[in-house]
């Protein structure tokens, strides 16, 4: 297959057109403008209709909107502006509607900077919106991951009846690779006998809502959604080993700073320490399994992110405290060098205990 | 015996939760009738706000979303430009439409999106209890203004007809009243144009009702509808403030 170079966010804007996406709702915000301006050049050719909404806001409504007519449909921020989404991600979850957001993450809190950042795990694995709802969250970690998971998140959203994103991060979103874009197979596209398009006078009109006012029927309907999370989290974790068959320090990371990772663990490993890698491709659901796995063996973890420290929590609440949990972290939009990761591998492998083991 | 009067067939056939005397009811009959006049309730999707009008999707035999607050116009936008098909209506108050969804508001009309908005202005928030609202006239007692809206303070009301009929993109803008048999049946013709408007693909339409609120005016419902005359179309005088087809047809 031809290998075309693109840029991850342009990568995930192609990715959705050829998974059947022809609507997109957005916003511009820096870094993740290119998706939004591939958009509008590419969905008119397409047939497709691009929109400029008034705010971020807007824009996940519109995306509520199309999707409840039954479409695919896409939109892009970077984190302030998934604050902004976070009311409509509620609305969406509690209406049972797939949709597909992108979060290229910039460093935060408030208006933050425009350097890459990880510091959006906690919203986006925790606290998507108010209310008890999940969504599910891609984590890709090259442009080819960025077209892959991008077509792949749309499969899921329409599976499940529910919001995927794809979480990436600035350095992501904005460099190059030589990636190859493969169409999905073609596939029947799912059937929305729910949707709201109009009864043609054939059948029962259909409401989409997430209004209860009886609280044992939202009762209900909380405890049946969370039946099918559960169901998920069994089925959909995916994740990737590296070097993991007699690693003794586990490095978990995703994104962009799982690369890094990697060549902190070559250091390593040319200098005798047995380190390896457990990257989550999706945040949720979590690879609880695998790190549980690997705590049976290694002797210790090391999470490294882009923030003050998220992701460790799961970390630590899989492997349930049985090996030290080191931490490598930076933030506000500062990049890890393979040397820092490497020092972090060399203290577990010691064994010396620092403020944040276990 | 010849049936003269009859429910139409895109209102439901259920109870409403509105409170006695409340304008509402007339008013969703209003989009009903027009909706069976014009054959459209097979392809129309209406959208529900948050409010005193929240559990709208109910009442309209027709395929039904409820929106966040405010958020209707972007849903309705959604919608259409998913489905051009379609026929797409929102139905909102006045604190939905004017305070919280203002933005939603004069960029749908800006954009002129081809739906219809049915915005029901009675003056003040209800379905929360009686706070003011962006529309509480000056002077106004409400729950949050108990000391009647001090406009040094609490600002101005917003004129929406007014505001929108300056935007390019709207196309048919009127405001009507239900506080007579006289002005509702205008609001009838008001109404089914708006949805004629949408039809053509003329663009924005949106038809303001000025609506009674007894429960939270504290007034009988009789007298609330006297309020409407003597207190409200003074200060949000009733008349079409935009037509492009009219003046197209003029020229």
């Amino acid at each position: 297959m031809e290998k075309v170079l693109m840029k991850g966010n342009e990568a995930i804007a192609e990715a959705a057109i050829m998974a059947g996406c022809r609507h997109f709702f957005g916003y511009p915000i820096t870094p993740q403008t290119e998706v939004a301006a591939y958009m509008s050049k590419r969905l008119p050719q397409v047939g497709g209709v691009y929109l400029q909404a008034e705010s971020e806001i807007a824009s996940i409504n519109m995306v509520l909107g199309a999707s409840s007519a039954g479409v695919r449909v896409l939109t892009s921020s970077s984190s302030p502006g998934i604050s902004l989404m976070s009311e409509g991600l509620s609305y969406i979850a509690g209406c049972d509607l797939p949709a597909v957001l992108v979060n290229i993450q910039r460093g935060g809190p408030g208006l933050g900077g425009i350097q890459p950042s990880q510091a959006d795990y906690y919203q986006a694995t925790r606290s998507s919106g108010h209310g008890d709802f999940r969504i599910l969250v891609l984590a890709p970690n090259s442009v080819q991951e960025m077209a892959d998971l991008t077509m792949k998140a749309f499969d899921l959203a329409d599976k499940h009846r529910m919001p995927a994103m794809i979480l990436g991060d600035g350095i992501l979103g904005q460099m190059m690779e030589p990636i190859v874009l493969s169409a999905p197979e073609e596939q029947k596209p799912a059937e929305k006998p729910w949707a709201a398009t109009g009864t043609g006078g054939t059948r029962k009109k259909n409401i989409i809502n997430s209004l209860y006012l009886q609280p044992d029927q939202l009762e209900r309907k909380n405890l049946e959604r969370y039946e099918r999370y559960k169901a998920i989290s069994e089925s959909e974790a995916m994740y990737e080993e590296h070097l993991m068959d007699d690693a003794d320090v586990v490095l978990v990371a995703y994104g962009a700073t799982s690369r890094i990772c990697k060549n902190a663990i070559s250091m390593a490993r040319s200098k005798g320490i047995k380190a390896g890698l457990i990257r989550p491709v999706t945040l949720w659901p979590f690879p609880e399994k695998a790190l549980a796995n690997a705590s049976c063996r290694a002797k210790s973890f090391v999470c490294v992110e882009m923030s003050m420290g998220q992701m460790i929590d799961d970390v630590k609440l899989a492997v349930k405290c049985s090996k030290p949990v080191y931490f490598c972290g930076r933030t506000g939009g500062m990049v890890h060098s393979p040397e820092e990761i490497l020092k972090k591998i060399e203290d577990a492998n010691g064994g010396v205990i620092n403020e944040h083991c276990i | 015996m010849s049936i003269v009067f009859d429910r139409p067939k895109a209102l439901s056939d259920v109870p409403t939760h509105y409170c006695p005397g409340c304008t509402h009811g007339i008013i969703h009959r209003l989009v009903a009738e027009a909706m069976d006049e014009l054959d459209i309730a097979g392809r129309t999707v209406g959208i529900a706000p948050v409010g005193c009008a929240v559990m709208a999707y109910d009442y309209f035999e027709c395929d039904m979303i409820e929106a966040a607050h405010g958020r209707a116009p972007a849903v309705a936008t959604g919608v259409k430009r998913a489905k051009p098909e379609s026929i797409v209506f929102t139905y909102q108050g006045d604190g939905d439409l004017a305070a919280i969804g203002c933005a939603e508001t004069v960029h749908a009309a800006a954009r002129g999106e081809n739906i219809t908005i049915i915005f029901v202005n009675n003056a003040i928030y209800g379905m929360t209890g009686g706070q003011m609202a962006p529309t509480t006239l000056p002077g106004q007692i409400t729950q949050t203004t108990p000391y009647g809206r001090d406009v040094v303070s609490a600002g101005y009301p917003i004129r929406v007809c007014e505001l929108l009929s300056t935007l390019e993109g709207a196309s048919f803008i009127q405001r009507v009243a239900a506080d007579s048999v006289k002005n509702v049946r205008e609001a009838k013709k008001a109404i089914k144009k708006a949805f004629q408007v949408q039809l053509e693909s003329r663009g924005f339409s949106l038809v303001e009702v000025l609506s009674s609120c007894p429960t939270n005016w504290g007034l009988t419902p009789s007298q609330a509808l006297d309020w409407i005359r003597a207190s409200m179309i003074p200060y949000y005088p009733l008349g079409v403030f935009k037509d492009k087809s009219a003046k197209s047809k003029g020229e």
